[in-house]
């Protein structure tokens, strides 16, 4: 670490200049001849039967194209990792907002007075629309149970410890929808010919899952499906799963009419019809010794995972295994479960699971130690976890970590213990304002869970264009958190060349080999690795044509040799398959082992003011402090870090979705409130560098990190400075006026 | 439909529309200028801020029988090929661009907001930018852009 020239600079980000001038192009910036513009028809009910179709007088119908789930050429389904999710809804409806009709027309101002003319049918049927409805199975709406997936894992023994405890402590954690709000909606544009296939552009993070769903739903050759993603305006999970749906919808759209049919949804239909964050319900059970050493626990989450499985199985996965935080547990037990109900599938989201259950930890955290009379702090510094030591899933910590340096530090740059004391000091004395200080510690795993990366099997090349400029190929796409950047970085590291002389493939999956998808922190740690050994490659091949001298040249001399190898031999490309850390072994069945390559660590700090007229919540000061081994390019990091922790304030204070019978009601900017120029603290991002082995120059994943330790790190700080203990998040002033109303609950079920 | 005026970036074009067309389809799809963002479509989240005639406006809530003869100004009119502006080299250099979608509308306000107040303070730059959301950045790179076009560092384009 140090020598590097280009890796660890704040490069500028490749697509900047576009984004700045305006000329960066999202879908629906995208225009073609002949284009037809589309749009869908919902169900407007929960759950039922659909028993029939009718098109009312008073439109040109003639003039639209109309599709529906006969239509479709191959199966209807949206390809996931179970066989549930329909394309369109042919005969049941099994939540609001369900895509039944899709129509097109030349003019898009033709087309909402349409949709509102396509009359459903429907006998409608009971359904359920909380975890406790659900697991009542009154109705069963899903399968025999509504269970999507449960886990369980187990460490040690757990139902010796209760004996041993001085202190057994209880408590009940949930944690509300969450909408994505990327400002690009959901949008794309197919293209249909028998000669040339099928072409669909789009908004999207994971082109070959788009790839792999339309060649399930057309029945079409695998080569004669082609997907280019567009420029993303943001995406943060919601385009991971989504845009296999509305590309599905274009597709279908273009190959009954033969025409090119744009699908770009406005903000109502994306938000109250696209995935969200899973709402969650986690229990805790804890024993715990008098001097705050935590014997073992029995955590329980639930998750609502909505009317389809979609991605629940694996994000319940993320949650389990995120469960136990950051601490050495001797002992521990977790259940979990995601269930079915009619709302709209839940899908990705940042953090995928773990925010949830992290949320539960750290709030679980200071419960104990209030309950113990202990510092918050001195409670997690006794049991953080330690090199050598195991994590739940049995994984043994081989990385150097130092979690109690971390957390010495977030406490020095937010000066916690001085506020500490001052606030509770100050608190004590009458007036409405309170200021508080908490603090959340955690962990993220990079990359997919346990043997993931191994199916997944990913390859990356790394080719060279006629102006002898370096080009990498992989299917990783750009949606703002700066993909482009940091392997365009790391190529030009590798070869030795300027920062400029590298530049991005398109990310069309005719073009680039299949990378994986663009989800779970892996960009920087495996994807980019792999574009080092695929730079590699092609510097050996140079050397070894002796065009090139193995080191000290310029880059004008590698664009010299460049340019030489290819009017010589054609091609010059090299390319990389994944292989997994040695030692990395995962056992499926019984979740345990490696569950990932490697953790980021973190320590987060929330100084919060509350005025107890109006329960407002102001962030006065927010630390960030993170271990993610290398940071690849600084100005790219923190931006990821803030963005992250700007979301994590906005689930703990602003976002609530209102729910109305599975429809969400408040499906606009005005009533679905982010946080704003003036609500957002000071954000302080600090890291910690200490290089992973088999990250890309050191790299670790940091995409998710910054979402899971906001939210308990400000409840936490609530609670300190109110006195009440507020367990749900959203929080917003209504809510803690109705909770601060009713008798909390007794959290400590035995004292011996 | 109706014939409009409008002076854009300097450049004088003739609209024949609908007199309710959103100022910011005009701009989109009449014009080509697909610069200017839709993120909400209702004046809350300023991804499709212009000038018009010198005031930040929301052009998604701007009928165009509103804006005629009216002068224009978009992000397209900021900087020129051979030089960014100095809030374009700013956001660029501070990584207040992520995904890119509000980056226009929040390059418009912060130009303008230079143009009212040549140095604002923090305090000024928050409230300045209160009608621009962002959902990437978490504002702190966007705040540092716009203090850092302020400082003189970069002092180029206009």
């Amino acid at each position: 670490m140090g020598q590097e020239k280009v890796v660890g600079k704040p490069m500028l980000r490749k697509e900047g200049v576009a984004k700045v001038r305006g000329r960066a192009r999202y879908i629906d910036d995208l225009t073609m001849p002949g284009m037809l513009h589309g749009a869908t028809v919902r169900s407007c009910i929960a759950r039922g039967k659909i028993l029939g179709i009718e098109f009312d007088d008073g439109i040109a119908w003639d003039q639209f194209v109309i599709v529906t789930a006969t239509d479709i050429p191959g199966i209807n389904e949206i390809a996931m990792i179970n066989h549930d999710w329909p394309c369109l809804a042919a005969e049941i409806v099994n939540h609001p907002e369900e895509p039944i009709v899709l129509l097109a027309h030349p003019d898009r101002h033709m087309l909402p007075k349409a949709v509102a003319a396509v009359r459903i049918l429907y006998e409608e049927w009971p359904a359920v629309f909380s975890i406790e409805e659900s697991e009542q199975c009154d109705p069963v709406v899903w399968g025999e149970d509504n269970v999507f997936k449960s886990y369980l894992m187990e460490k040690g023994d757990v139902d010796t410890v209760w004996a041993q405890a001085d202190r057994i402590v209880e408590g009940e954690y949930t944690t509300g929808a969450q909408e994505h709000l990327y400002f690009e909606n959901n949008g794309a544009i197919a293209t249909y010919s028998m000669e040339d296939g099928l072409t669909v552009w789009g908004s999207m993070q994971c082109p070959f899952y788009v790839h792999k769903s339309l060649v399930k739903m057309t029945g079409l050759a695998e080569e004669k499906v082609r997907i280019i993603q567009a420029e993303t305006g943001g995406a943060f999970g919601g385009k991971e799963d989504y845009p296999s749906m509305i590309g599905a919808h274009a597709a279908l759209l273009a190959m009954k009419s033969g025409r090119p049919v744009k699908l770009v949804y406005d903000r109502a239909e994306d938000m109250a019809a696209t995935t969200k964050r899973h709402p969650s319900r986690i229990r805790h059970r804890t024993a715990v010794t008098r001097d705050g050493k935590l014997l073992g626990a029995e955590i329980e989450i639930a998750l609502d995972g909505g009317a389809y499985s979609t991605l629940s199985s694996t994000v319940l996965s993320r949650s389990t295994i995120h469960a136990g935080g950051p601490y050495f547990w001797p002992n521990i037990r977790i259940r979990s479960k995601a269930f079915a109900t009619n709302h709209p599938p839940y899908g990705a989201f940042r953090g995928f699971g773990a925010p949830q259950s992290l949320f539960a930890m750290e709030r679980h955290m200071d419960h104990i130690a209030e309950l113990l009379g202990m510092a918050p702090d001195e409670l997690r510094r006794r049991n953080l976890l330690r090199p050598g030591q195991t994590t739940t899933t049995g994984q043994k910590i081989d990385e150097d970590i130092d979690l109690e340096h971390l957390m010495a530090r977030a406490m020095a740059e937010s000066d916690y213990e001085t506020k500490r004391e001052r606030f509770a000091r100050e608190n004590a004395a009458p007036g409405m304002k309170k200021k508080g200080i908490g603090l959340a510690a955690f962990l993220h795993g990079a990359g997919f869970t346990g043997s993931g990366e191994r199916y997944l099997n990913s390859l990356v090349a790394v080719d060279a264009t006629a102006e002898g400029k370096a080009r990498v190929l992989v299917s990783s796409t750009e949606f703002g958190q700066g993909t482009n950047t940091i392997l365009c970085q790391i190529a030009a590291e590798t070869l030795g060349i300027d920062y400029d002389a590298v530049e991005m493939g398109p990310p069309d999956t005719s073009v680039v080999p299949n990378s994986g998808p663009t989800v779970a922190s892996r960009t920087s740690m495996v994807v980019g690795k792999l574009v080092h050994s695929a730079a590699l490659g092609l510097k050996k091949t140079l050397a070894a044509s002796e065009l090139l001298p193995w080191e000290g040249y310029t880059t004008d001399e590698f664009v010299a040799a460049v340019r030489t190898y290819i009017a010589r031999y054609g091609i010059l490309r090299a390319e990389s398959h994944y292989e997994p850390p040695p030692g990395v072994l995962w056992d499926d069945e019984h979740y345990r082992g490696e569950a990932y390559a490697a953790y980021a660590w973190a320590v987060y700090v929330a100084e919060v003011t509350v005025d107890l007229t109006t329960w407002g919540v102001t962030v006065d000061d927010f630390v960030a402090v993170q271990e993610v081994g290398r940071v690849l390019n600084p100005v790219l990091a923190t931006g990821q870090i803030e963005g992250g922790v700007a979301q994590g304030i906005g689930w703990a204070l602003y976002e609530k979705v209102m729910w109305n019978r599975g429809r969400m009601e408040n499906n606009q900017m005005t009533n679905y409130i982010i946080p704003t120029s003036q609500d957002i603290p000071p954000i302080r991002v600090f890291f910690e560098e200490r290089p992973f082995g088999h990250g890309a120059y050191g790299a670790k994943g940091i995409g998710e990190l910054p979402m899971d330790g906001p939210a308990p790190a400000i409840l936490n700080a609530i609670a300190h400075a109110t006195g009440k203990q507020f367990d749900c998040v959203p929080l917003l002033p209504e809510d803690m006026l109705r909770q601060t109303r009713v008798p909390q609950p007794e959290r400590e079920v035995v004292a011996l | 439909m109706t014939e409009y005026l409008l002076r854009v970036n300097g450049t004088p074009y003739k609209v024949v529309t609908h007199p309710m067309a959103r100022l910011l389809d005009v701009l989109r799809n009449e014009l080509q200028l697909t610069g200017t963002k839709e993120g909400c479509g209702e004046g809350e989240c300023g991804a499709c801020n212009v000038l018009m005639n010198g005031e930040l406006v929301n052009s998604c809530l701007i009928p165009v029988a509103q804006a005629d003869g009216a002068e224009i100004g978009t992000v397209e009119g900021l900087g020129d090929d051979e030089r960014l502006h100095a809030v374009q080299q700013a956001f660029l250099e501070c990584g207040g661009a992520q995904c890119g979608m509000c980056t226009p509308g929040m390059l418009v306000a912060s130009a303008h907001l230079l143009g009212k107040n040549p140095k604002p303070d923090l305090l000024a730059i928050r409230e300045g930018l209160n009608g621009n959301l962002c959902r990437c950045t978490g504002y702190m790179r966007i705040f540092e852009a716009v203090e850092r076009a302020v400082s003189g560092v970069n002092e180029v384009g206009g």
